[in-house]
């Protein structure tokens, strides 16, 4: 039973952050109907701005320190917010009147663009991330352990996803988002400006991207160039698991997703890791395909 | 999509390979007074810590040599191509090397995948080549001028660590966390469980992950429901890293030990104290007293500010090697150097005693370290 427990706190860590990246996904996908495949890029390029602004902040702030892992982790939000408001600006805003596809080709271009110019930059061996939260053991249940980094993850999830439900439901940005992702003509018309909305919306989906990126190299803390592919791509199977366009769906897909694989490796093998986890995922999509908690779109003709 | 990458640089190598082809003259004899020998290393890209180490273990001994007045009376040109760790380079460097440069002999690689690719094209054009530190068993199999100075994993696996877990560390069962996506890997866990269980050891059950995999957390869960007494882990520095982390963190406390895919300094700057009192076997230590060992350790200092690593000592040991045959064979001539490296008996390099056995692979000692301090501290030689 503890194992189980263990298990289960393992997978929930693990989870959360995949929901993190998860909601970048459905976020742009619920406004512009395309996928961003440069997403995952954006998370590893969020643990590269932790790598090298820790040791600055560190002049100010001592690290390793609460205070000093929040001022870490805002700035890498900022950064990669400004960076994803960037690439949409250059990479697919020249394309919103052309084919979906067009765009969909884009953005794997610009996530090998992403993936390469890091190797060279960076360098492609994986880099030890700097201790920025002080570990503690929470606590030592008869073999249970828990400890300060699982609950960070859990907690700055919650808040995070909090905080975005907030924006999107109360503010009149997320009101103007909804707008747009009901149907931009209407919304434009409306006198919302839909260029501004997207920014906005890359914004915060990249924000989020670099948080989870923070959080992900606190736990491993070995980042490389190309370790945004993995995890993207499972991320992406979380928003559509969960429903793509659809945030509280993005969030418990990437628990489900966690979850399952957390189990499926301590108990059967991690050699069928993946293939349960997407076998999860096709189940789900044969009895709801709009995902868990999608909505069902009538396909307009 | 880092398939595609490879298979448009595989394509892109064939294509440029296709256009530059021309007839490949019979490699000089060494005319004139040098006699240029070829080494293929990967000095940039994902592995060049690796090659950059083999590279400056191998400049380090030609430079040693041709100071102390080179061989039959000429100096030795080391002409070096750098394959970028790239799939496809290491052939055409190979073949540049070979084909235009006219060298006798060949060095190289680290990686065993590299080391194959450039195999076939030296045994096609009968130069002798030599891998440093290549263990996969297929490099030398590529035919009879294709040698290694390095051990291979059966003796690694079978005998090194599955004597080492009965012996020194007395455990009496053991668990195996192996990485499922790497050859070296699964090769080096099956040739542990064949020598542990033949020795009355136990292992308890095995584990997988995929290298790359960052969370190792339900499979280190499982293994402490077992309480096995030590855990093999036979992968790469980066995960074996991590691994630490997330044991210790789980509150796993007995001992972790592995292969020489630990052996890098990235490994301790991401385990840190998790690994303290944990083990991994190698192909050398500077703590090594021999006086051999202690001068290339002085003379590697001086020429370059760092300790060497188990890949520079190899490097070292692959020129040694190469043009103590020459010397025997006594002219620079590739046939006749092929058959001087076989003959190889006990010769005394800076990695232990080497002989090269019928198969062209070295028989010759390995050595365990431990983490202590942050500090790689050396435990024990077993030889074979």
């Amino acid at each position: 039973m503890t194992e189980f427990l263990q298990q289960l706190i393992n997978g929930l860590a693990f989870g959360s952050i995949l929901a993190l990246i998860a909601l970048g996904y459905t976020m742009v996908y619920g406004i512009l109907r395309f996928i961003n495949f440069a997403h995952g890029d954006v998370f590893m390029l969020g643990a590269f701005a932790g790598f090298y602004l820790a040791p600055k902040i560190a002049t100010v702030v001592p690290l390793p320190s609460i205070g000093g892992g929040l001022v870490v982790l805002v700035a890498a939000m900022a950064i990669c917010a400004a960076l994803g408001v960037l690439i949409e600006r250059f990479a697919y805003r020249p394309l919103r009147s052309r084919p979906k596809l067009t765009v969909l080709i884009t953005a794997i271009g610009v996530s090998l663009f992403l993936e390469y110019a890091g190797q060279f930059v960076f360098g492609a061996a994986p880099k030890k991330f700097p201790q920025i939260l002080p570990v503690y053991p929470i606590a030592h249940l008869g073999g249970l352990s828990l400890n300060s980094n699982q609950v960070v993850v859990l907690g700055v999830t919650l808040l995070l996803l909090l905080g975005l439900r907030f924006i999107v439901l109360k503010t009149k940005m997320g009101t103007a988002m909804r707008a747009v992702s009901f149907n931009p003509e209407a919304a434009a018309l409306m006198g919302v400006n839909t260029d501004v909305i997207i920014s906005f919306t890359f914004a915060l989906g990249s924000a989020l991207a670099a948080a989870a990126g923070i959080l992900w190299a606190v736990n491993y803390p070995a980042i490389d160039p190309l370790m945004g592919i993995l995890p993207g791509l499972k991320a992406f199977v979380a928003a559509v698991l969960g429903g793509i366009g659809n945030l509280p769906g993005a969030a418990l897909g990437g628990v489900i997703i966690g979850v399952t694989e957390t189990l499926v490796s301590g108990y059967i093998s991690s050699t069928y890791r993946d293939a349960i986890a997407f076998a999860v995922l096709i189940l789900i999509l044969l009895i709801k395909p709009s995902g868990l908690l999608g909505k069902k779109e009538a396909e307009k003709v | 999509m880092k398939i595609w990458h490879g298979q448009f640089l595989a394509a892109a190598a064939a294509a440029l390979w296709l256009a530059g082809c021309k007839p490949s003259s019979t490699p000089g004899a060494g005319g004139g007074d040098t006699i240029k020998v070829g080494e293929f290393a990967s000095l940039t890209g994902s592995e060049a810590t690796f090659g950059q180490s083999s590279h400056r273990g191998t400049l380090l001994a030609i430079d040693e040599l041709n100071a102390a007045g080179g061989v039959l009376g000429k100096k030795i040109q080391l002409l070096t191509e750098d394959n970028q760790s790239q799939a496809g380079q290491s052939a055409t460097v190979v073949r540049k090397l070979i084909s235009s440069d006219g060298v006798v002999a060949m060095l190289g690689e680290v990686a065993s995948s590299r080391s194959l690719e450039a195999a076939p094209i030296c045994q096609q054009n009968k130069i002798p080549m030599i891998s440093p530190s290549s263990t996969n068993p297929k490099v030398t199999q590529v035919g009879d001028y294709i040698f290694r100075v390095c051990f291979l994993d059966s003796f690694q696996g079978g005998k090194v660590l599955a004597n080492f877990a009965r012996n020194t560390l007395k455990a009496n069962s053991v668990t195996v966390l192996k990485d499922v996506k790497s050859d070296y890997s699964v090769g080096l866990a099956k040739f542990f469980m064949e020598g542990y269980t033949g020795q009355g050891g136990k292992i308890v059950t095995e584990q997988n992950y995929s290298g790359g995999d960052k969370d190792f957390s339900a499979q280190l869960t499982a293994i402490k429901a077992d309480h096995p007494d030590a855990i093999l882990v036979p992968g790469y520095y980066t995960e074996v890293g991590l691994i630490a982390l997330q044991a210790r963190q789980l509150g796993l406390t007995l001992p972790l030990f592995g292969g020489d895919g630990w052996e890098s300094s990235v490994l301790v700057s991401i385990g840190g104290a998790a690994l303290e009192g944990d083990y991994f076997s190698t192909h050398f230590s500077p703590d090594d007293s021999s006086p051999e060992a202690q001068q290339f350790v002085k003379h590697y200092q001086a020429k370059y500010g760092e300790t060497p690593d188990s890949m520079a000592a190899l490097g070292y040991d692959s020129a040694l090697i190469l043009v103590d045959a020459i010397k025997r064979a006594g002219v620079a001539d590739s046939a006749k150097i092929r058959d001087a490296i076989a003959a190889t008996k006990n010769f005394h390099g800076i990695t232990g005693t080497i002989t090269i056995d019928e198969n062209r692979n070295a028989s010759k000692p390995a050595v365990i370290v431990t983490i202590k301090n942050g500090q790689i501290k050396y435990v024990e030689t077993i030889a074979p």
